[in-house]
């Protein structure tokens, strides 16, 4: 035992005793990757006790003091929701795509939701706004947002050219042309109107309704449920096409089935609180980074996690420094974009 | 055994594949030779059902590969395509470790993990095994990805070009492997190969294939013939007898 100890020391790589395949080869891999996720559950606990009970103006034990508590665990729940939706959604999409630096924004679900708002704040003025929340509403933008991705795989996955760059770069188009007729519509609009819809289009994390909660949860939880279920076969689609189907999976029903899923995590997560696009991707990046394994099984826990510790972080520092609560995904994008290029330039790669 | 019948494959009017005959018997190993773009690798392709046939019918043991399910022909049939390319960093073993997911499905026993070793000993990768793959050489990261293929264990391996990027030890030590997992382990190999010369002497029987037709197959005595090779590339083709069975000399 001594001397494998220092034979251990010896060597930059420590030699195998047991030859294995796991995801984490070696203890020294796996204790890290297990500290990692300790820490960021541990980080997500103080961020989500802080935002309950930080600046709670009641003594400690009152009656109003719980009352606070459970208006605020709503903002801490809607969190969670919307961490994991995109965390599970944009990891996914990434791995069936096999591309490390696309979102599943690029099928167009953040242009349907600008341009939807946008579109009710046209036509019917401010009350239009009004008339978008509510839960039937709220239902109907997912159904429409689940419905448009799901017309587009089929249409495109579907045919005998049936490709997925095709359709990516189809989805670009349909979100750039609502992106730009969202725009032409912003221009012709009032200044108060124009105001008041700015405000929709931040990720914000207050304009959750806690009636959306009771639908928006079941469906994260059971889309993401699905999603954990074929890790495995994840695993083996980030391969490829080819490497895929010889290892005998059918290529293009996994495809349409995890677009589907991701359709749905992406669609409850932006008509809860609206655009949130590049803390998936700061959350996919981070969490292979983090995680350092190929493994699905490691990386998405990881990955939802960082996501809820930085969108609470991020909430946290708006409410308590800047007084501006809500609107986080300004502060994701300023704080998460440069930790996520710190973190590149370090490691030099994805 | 594998059989093609009336196999076609159409892109466009000028340019398609077939119709192709062909069986191809089962045990050793056989090559797939011919110019560029005469449809090899798409021949190889249609056979590990990669790519959709328009008409024919493809057997590969009994099994016609289009109606069979992908699962079930995977323990059957295992394929290499040319360009390999992850967006996942994988290690050695772990990449050899994705050749057992059809009879696992991912839950890695300790006879998959016995077979992945073996694998791995077989090509020599043992000191390897726990690098990543981009921190291997070209010829290194070949025969990691043919480990992979081999570890399926399969009856019928298809290979596309596996000795592209290796220089000349290592071209010959990926055949002499080949040759090995042929005669010891009893599998059927086809490949497809650019050199002639390695096909005459490794391969036990050569197809030649031209303008998404097959020219001539057989034993590689009967393919090995200047006026075969010559009409096949388009090109003067000498054979003469070298100390190792016949060479072919086009330059």
């Amino acid at each position: 035992m001594a001397e494998l100890t220092t034979a251990v020391r010896a060597t930059p790589t420590p030699p195998r005793t047991v030859r294995t395949s796991a995801a984490l080869p070696g203890t020294r891999r796996a204790r890290r990757y297990w500290l990692v996720l300790i820490g960021l559950a541990l980080l997500a606990a103080a961020f989500g006790i802080a935002l309950v009970v930080w600046d709670n103006p009641m003594p400690v034990g009152t009656a109003g003091f719980w009352r606070i508590v459970a208006l605020r665990s709503k903002n801490v729940l809607v969190m969670l929701i919307v961490a994991f939706c995109q965390a599970m959604a944009t990891v996914a999409f990434q791995t069936v795509t096999t591309n490390r630096i696309v979102t599943p924004s690029i099928l167009g679900f953040e242009s349907l939701y600008v341009a939807v708002q946008t579109g009710a704040i046209y036509l019917l003025g401010a009350t239009g706004l009004t008339m978008l929340t509510g839960v039937p509403q709220f239902i109907g933008q997912i159904v429409l947002m689940v419905g448009l991705a799901v017309a587009l795989y089929g249409w495109l996955l579907s045919g005998k050219h049936g490709n997925l760059h095709v359709l990516l770069l189809i989805g670009i188009i349909i979100g750039a042309g609502l992106g730009s007729v969202s725009t032409f519509l912003q221009r012709l609009l009032t200044p108060s109107e124009f105001d008041l819809l700015t405000a929709r289009l931040f990720g914000s994390i207050s304009s959750a309704d806690a009636d959306y909660l009771p639908i928006a949860v079941p469906l994260a939880a059971g889309a993401g449920l699905l999603l954990w279920r074929r890790a495995r076969r994840l695993n083996v689609m980030a391969l490829g096409r080819d490497v895929t189907t010889g290892l005998g999976l059918n290529h293009r029903r996994e495809l349409v089935v995890v677009l589907v899923l991701v359709a749905v995590l992406m669609a409850t997560s932006t008509a809860l609180v609206g655009p949130m696009t590049f803390l998936g991707f700061l959350v996919a990046t981070l969490a292979y980074q983090f995680a350092d394994t190929h493994d699905h099984r490691h990386v998405l826990p990881v990955a939802v996690l960082t996501g809820f510790v930085v969108l609470s972080g991020a909430y946290f520092v708006m409410k308590n420094l800047f007084y501006a609560q809500g609107v986080v995904s300004i502060i994701i994008e300023l704080v998460g974009g440069v930790t996520f290029l710190v973190v590149i330039l370090r490691k030099g790669r994805l | 055994m594998i059989t093609l019948d009336g196999v076609r494959k159409d892109y466009t009017s000028e340019v398609r594949i077939g119709p192709v005959d062909l069986a191809i018997p089962a045990g050793g190993i056989t090559a797939l030779i011919g110019p560029n773009g005469a449809g090899k690798s798409t021949l190889l392709t249609l056979i590990g059902r990669l790519l959709g046939l328009d008409a024919g019918t493809i057997e590969i043991a009994g099994y016609d590969v289009a109606r069979t399910r992908s699962k079930d022909l995977a323990k059957v049939v295992s394929v290499l395509r040319q360009e390999n390319h992850f967006i996942t960093r994988l290690t050695v073993r772990q990449l050899v470790a994705f050749g057992r997911f059809p009879h696992s499905k991912g839950r890695l026993t300790a006879v998959d993990e016995e077979m992945i070793s073996q694998a791995i000993d077989f090509f020599e990768l043992a000191d390897l095994e726990g690098r990543y793959l981009d921190e291997l050489s070209g010829g290194q990261r070949q025969r990691a990805y043919v480990a992979m293929v081999l570890c399926q264990d399969t009856e019928f391996v298809l290979l596309d070009e596996p000795l592209n990027n290796l220089d000349m030890r290592h071209s010959v030590q990926m055949m002499k492997h080949l040759h090995r997992a042929a005669a010891e382990l009893g599998r059927t190999i086809v490949i497809v190969l650019h050199d002639v010369n390695f096909a005459s002497h490794y391969a036990d029987y050569i197809c030649a294939v031209k303008d998404g037709a097959v020219v001539e197959f057989g034993p590689c005595a009967q393919v090995m013939t200047a006026p075969v090779l010559t009409e096949v590339f388009d090109t003067p083709v000498q054979v003469i007898d070298g100390p190792n069975g016949p060479l072919a000399v086009y330059y």
